[in-house]
């Protein structure tokens, strides 16, 4: 990499990756007072930037180990530390890159869909993606509820500007994302009552003797149930379907793929990297509720799937599902569920980021994402479909693709530990997966015979290829490819960041 | 029993503000009056936060006026109250302010759409 010829700008990485774009946030409108189709240049430079130093402070995390950052030089129990190490090293470049993607995806859909607030809603992208990083990085528990906060803020406005209904949609998500967060904070508060630190490590030091404290049984179920609102856990999933449905395009695309995985990230991090697992597994029988919890959330999410008529509403019911497989494998409790957890994370990020670009395409194109605004796509649109369809086979499970392999280590995880159901679970939502989307590809290729001539005659009117516009079919190719890329470069993803981000059970 | 309410009442008040709060959030259809319960519930959390930075026995604000004269004498733990949960609230009030921005701001915009402020009626309109 070229930044290795300078060592300040790799030893800052950890800083620089929240400071860029919070700055270039903050300066957006001043750009855009300048020239408005600056900020478009502008923003992705903030996201080039980011994801360059993520990929940097990864490969270093890589090559020697975990990253401390000390904020201001202060020691860490007092000062503010950021650690990088493998697992947020792989969340950082996920959200980074996911997030570059999505800008260049979004230039189209957002002049279509909100002409005239295009400054406004680049600095908002930025404040949002700022919050996203800084939720990964930081090491610090208070300083954690500062980024969840500023992730939520940002996207209760970047909802609140789409559709009819949005701003509705968007309030609800306030009320319950608000008690989310605040549960979170009483959380930090019980401990801190306890143990008189906020830093991650401090406190994963001082806990053990205290394991049982009422007070610290307290705090974790805190924890959880505000993490959980977060992540939208079945049953605390009510406020996604409408929020994610209605939204701007661009803002679905971004926010439906990295808010529950971040706090999935979250609630990882605080069963393992502040309480030990010990305390989760046999001190409080959270493991076991988290099983029950990510089994039922599969199950529901996937009938509930079943009953939508809209395809961004589908693509949420699936998201709470899919939710389901990575709390239900981290709650099997052992190493290889959780590592096909985590695995399950990066393709689901890159996953949903997909087909939400696809539900923008479609929106750009007709103007509404019912599943019948699928008719002729494969004709009029070959590739983006190709693209759809390649993610789609992910989302089922298909090989090589890279969904194929993560449910392969759940399913493995949960074999290992007995649990039927969750392989039922699995199983199921799998074969609802593939009646949802080939449901789709039947009014796709236009078989579904509305008028009745469709067994005899060739279709008559040729439908003439309208293709979805570049800047908005690159990204969502890319995305198609990351995630056949990742199916097939699975063993070395495991094997070198994977085996070391989550703890050998 | 009482006693232990009064040992403790603090965290007591705490408590009940933050039902108020909840209660309010939950089941109020006015949209402002949501909102203000979202503002008691968190303040309770404020609250909650302070009152756990209180020492026994006359602990008083941690400003050293002599520190400056004398910076070689060592300060009396037990004579100041911990800084740090006021330091915290000092950063929590001002993400409950912005939220309190944000969602004053789509209930506005609500309001324009809808012409009412009752969920029930706007749900009726939704549907």
């Amino acid at each position: 990499m070229i930044l290795e010829q300078f060592p300040f700008l790799v030893h800052s990485a950890p800083a620089l990756i929240i400071v860029i774009p919070l700055m270039f946030a903050l300066l957006t409108p001043v750009i855009g007072l300048i020239r408005r189709e600056w900020t478009f240049p502008w923003m992705l430079l903030a996201l080039l930037l980011a994801t360059l130093f993520s990929v940097t402070a990864l490969q270093d995390v890589m090559r020697n180990g975990v990253i401390h950052y000390r904020m201001g030089n202060w020691e860490p129990p007092w000062g503010i530390e950021y650690v990088v190490d493998h697992l947020n090293g792989l969340m950082l470049v996920l959200i980074s890159a996911t997030a570059l993607l999505v800008a260049v995806y979004g230039k189209k859909s957002v002049e279509q869909e909100l002409p005239g607030k295009e400054v406004y809603f680049r600095c908002i992208f930025l404040l949002q993606v700022t919050g996203f990083l800084g939720i990964v990085i930081t090491g610090d528990a208070f300083n954690l509820y500062v980024f969840l906060e500023i992730a939520s803020l940002a996207g209760y406005a970047l909802i609140a500007i789409g559709e009819d209904g949005a701003p509705f949609a968007s309030f609800r998500y306030i009320i319950m994302g608000t008690i989310g967060a605040c549960f979170y904070l009483l959380a930090i508060g019980y401990l801190y009552i306890v143990t008189g630190s906020l830093n991650m490590a401090d406190l994963a030091r001082l806990l053990p003797p205290l394991y049982g404290s009422k007070v610290v049984l307290t705090a974790f179920a805190f924890f959880m149930v505000g993490i959980a609102i977060k992540m939208a856990l079945f049953p605390l999933h009510v406020w996604l379907p409408d929020a994610y449905t209605k939204a701007p395009s661009a803002v679905s695309a971004l926010v439906a793929p990295l808010m529950t995985k971040v706090s999935v990230y979250v609630m990882i991090r605080i069963l393992f990297g502040v309480f030990a697992p010990s305390f989760s597994i046999s001190v409080v029988p959270a493991m076991k509720i988290l099983l029950v919890a990510g089994i039922v959330a599969i199950f529901t999410g996937a009938i509930l799937a079943l009953a939508q008529k809209d395809f961004k509403r589908m693509l949420c019911y699936i998201i709470v599902a899919e939710v389901g497989y990575m709390v239900g494998g981290v709650g099997l409790a052992n190493t290889t569920a959780l590592r096909g957890a985590v695995l399950h994370i990066a393709n689901d990020v890159v996953m949903t980021a997909g087909l939400f670009a696809v539900a923008g395409i479609i929106n750009y194109k007709m103007r509404e994402h019912r599943l019948d605004d699928f008719k002729d796509m494969f004709k009029r649109m070959p590739f983006t479909m190709a693209a759809f369809a390649t993610i789609a086979l992910s989302i089922i499970g298909v090989p090589p693709t890279g969904g194929f392999f993560s449910k392969w280590y759940l399913l493995q995880g949960a074999l290992q530990e007995g649990s039927w159901i969750f392989v039922a679970a699995l199983l199921f939502s799998s074969l609802v997966n593939v009646v949802l989307f080939f449901r789709i590809f039947e009014i796709g290729y236009g078989f579904h015979g509305d008028h009745g001539h469709s067994a005899g005659g060739d279709g008559g009117e040729a439908v003439a290829i309208r293709e979805a516009p570049l800047s908005m079919l690159v990204p969502l190719m890319i995305a198609a490819a990351t995630i056949v890329l990742l199916g097939f470069y699975n063993q070395a993803l495991i094997g070198k960041i994977i085996q070391y981000a989550v703890p050998v059970l | 029993m009482i006693e232990l309410v009064i040992a403790k009442y603090n965290y007591w008040i705490y408590v009940i503000l933050m039902m108020i709060g909840f209660y309010a959030m939950i089941v109020k259809t006015n949209l402002v009056k949501k909102i203000i319960g979202m503002n008691i519930f968190q303040t309770a959390i404020i609250l909650f936060y302070i009152s756990t930075a209180y020492k026994m026995g006359g602990a008083t604000l941690p400003i050293m006026t002599d520190a400056q004269a004398h910076g070689h004498e060592a300060v009396l733990v037990d004579g100041v109250i911990n800084p740090l949960p006021h330091v915290l609230m000092l950063t929590a009030i001002v993400v409950m302010v912005a939220t309190l921005g944000v969602a004053l701001a789509i209930v506005i915009h609500i309001y324009r759409r809808y012409n009412t402020l009752n969920e029930d009626e706007i749900l009726k309109v939704m549907k």
